[in-house]
């Protein structure tokens, strides 16, 4: 009878500090049942892949709304591969261009979220991500 | 990928990898098939002798910040640290936001500081079984001295600190009628009182208020317990807090009392588990019961448990 609660890390990293949307992001997840552990804004690639690594989490969601994302996501992504802990998927959002979002995907983010996406989407993409992790670190 | 085998994840446990650490917490956690493996392989003598502390107090008392600043003080005396920080889950969605780590991120990159977020995702039992768990994993981790921080409102909340061989009670000045409330409860079980934010307007008041407690407390158990002042976010008296728990925890291993609590707390968690373990056979029970609903509910009970003796003596 073993337990099936998602937990999912949500960070800023970088200077910018408009930290809104990771908050609406983390009480929505929490509304559908998620554990979220919130780092909170300011944070380096390397302290949110630390966190995330000794909270063992099935995903790690990030925010950037001042345009630095193509540094930092990937940055975040690697932190991860490095505290070998490259499986644990990366979703982003913020404003990000659309051309970025090839870039980054290419990088090894997830998926990318931009302003206007519909709340459900988004936590779909969060139950998926955290289902194919479970179902793989548990093989 | 990385400790999908037992035995690669029991190496990393015992080389102290922070991937292993934090995946040994889960497994046990949501009671996972390696759960029993990995309690096994654990130094018992490295769990006997790391101490527990338990911050517990009020929100907004500044229990993370206070942490936060132990931790440092605990690192500049080189002692590797872990750190349990429970969050309240949502009785609506079973969900919960672990925010306690926001204070403590100074930390972050320092191997030898290990914190982790634990939501008490409503469980009658079982939660204070996984934060004892938890210690446990950290303690075979080489942490020499592991923090529990809560909130400590409801009963489950109240046996986790149990688990702690020293419980401090954090409190602040402007929280009101809150601190009156927990006089029958927190107040009761704290063998420190803490008076965080002690620059702010109140704060003497509130002093004097719990100095008042403390004598009661002194009186009737003839142990007299202390009243510490701090200002977490400066950091100001935060040795003088760590020298009164050092105190209490020689007085408390040379009496006996750490091994009593140990063995209390020990009890504690053996039968919450068992409580944990034997809910669902009881409910499935309950739920195959085809009779009517209105029959008296212990009386109920007592049948169920009759019955499952009945079964059980059959099988043994």
């Amino acid at each position: 009878m073993s337990n099936t609660t998602y937990r999912v890390l949500i960070g800023k990293p970088g200077l910018d500090g408009h930290d809104r949307g990771a908050k609406f992001i983390a009480r929505a997840l929490r509304d559908n049942g998620f554990e979220v552990i919130y780092t909170g804004i300011r944070r380096s690639p390397e302290e949110i892949a630390a966190a995330a690594v000794q909270e063992d989490v099935a995903a790690v969601g990030l925010s950037s709304l001042s345009g630095a994302h193509i540094r930092l996501f990937p940055a975040v992504v690697e932190c991860l591969r490095k505290a070998g802990a490259g499986d644990i998927p990366v979703i982003g959002g913020g404003v990000i261009p659309d051309e970025d979002i090839t870039l980054l995907k290419e990088k090894g983010v997830e998926a990318i979220f931009t302003p206007g996406t519909p709340v459900d989407q988004i936590i779909a993409a969060f139950t998926a991500a955290c289902s194919k992790h479970h179902e793989t670190r548990n093989a | 990928m990385a400790h999908t085998s037992l035995t690669s994840l029991l190496d990393g446990l015992a080389k102290q990898d922070p991937r292993a650490i934090g995946r040994a917490i889960s497994i046990v956690e949501d009671n996972g098939p390696e759960a029993d493996a990995i309690l096994l392989s654990l130094d018992r003598d490295l769990v006997k002798n790391t101490t527990v502390l338990g911050i517990t107090g009020p929100p907004g008392a500044g229990k993370s910040t206070l942490t936060s600043q132990i931790i440092s003080t605990c690192r500049s005396r080189g002692e590797r640290v872990g750190i349990i920080a429970i969050d309240p889950t949502s009785p609506l969605s079973g969900g919960a936001i672990l925010g306690d780590r926001i204070r403590m991120m100074r930390h972050s990159l320092d191997r030898d500081v290990i914190v982790r977020s634990m939501a008490t995702r409503g469980r009658l039992g079982g939660l204070c079984g996984a934060a004892g768990a938890a210690v446990r994993i950290m303690a075979g981790a080489g942490c020499q001295r592991i923090i529990i921080e809560t909130v400590g409102v409801g009963q489950s909340e109240m046996d986790i600190i149990r688990l702690a061989d020293i419980t401090a009670l954090v409190m602040a000045p402007g929280l009101g009628d809150d601190i009156q409330a927990m006089k029958a409860g927190l107040l009761e079980v704290a063998d420190l009182l803490v008076i965080n934010k002690a620059d702010m307007a109140g704060a003497e008041t509130l002093f004097m208020d719990m100095e008042a407690v403390a004598h009661e407390r002194a009186d009737k158990s003839n142990r007299p317990i202390a009243v510490c002042r701090t200002v977490a976010s400066e950091g100001k008296g935060v040795e003088e807090l760590l020298a009164e728990i050092a105190a209490l925890e020689n007085q408390h291993r040379a009496s006996g009392e750490h091994d009593r609590r140990r063995s209390r707390s020990y009890d504690l968690e053996v039968l919450d588990w068992a409580m944990e373990m034997m809910r669902p056979h009881i409910l499935q029970k309950i739920q195959k019961d085809s009779g009517e609903r209105w029959g008296d509910p212990k009386l109920q009970a007592a049948n169920i448990l009759k019955q499952m003796k009945v079964d059980h003596d059959k099988i043994s």
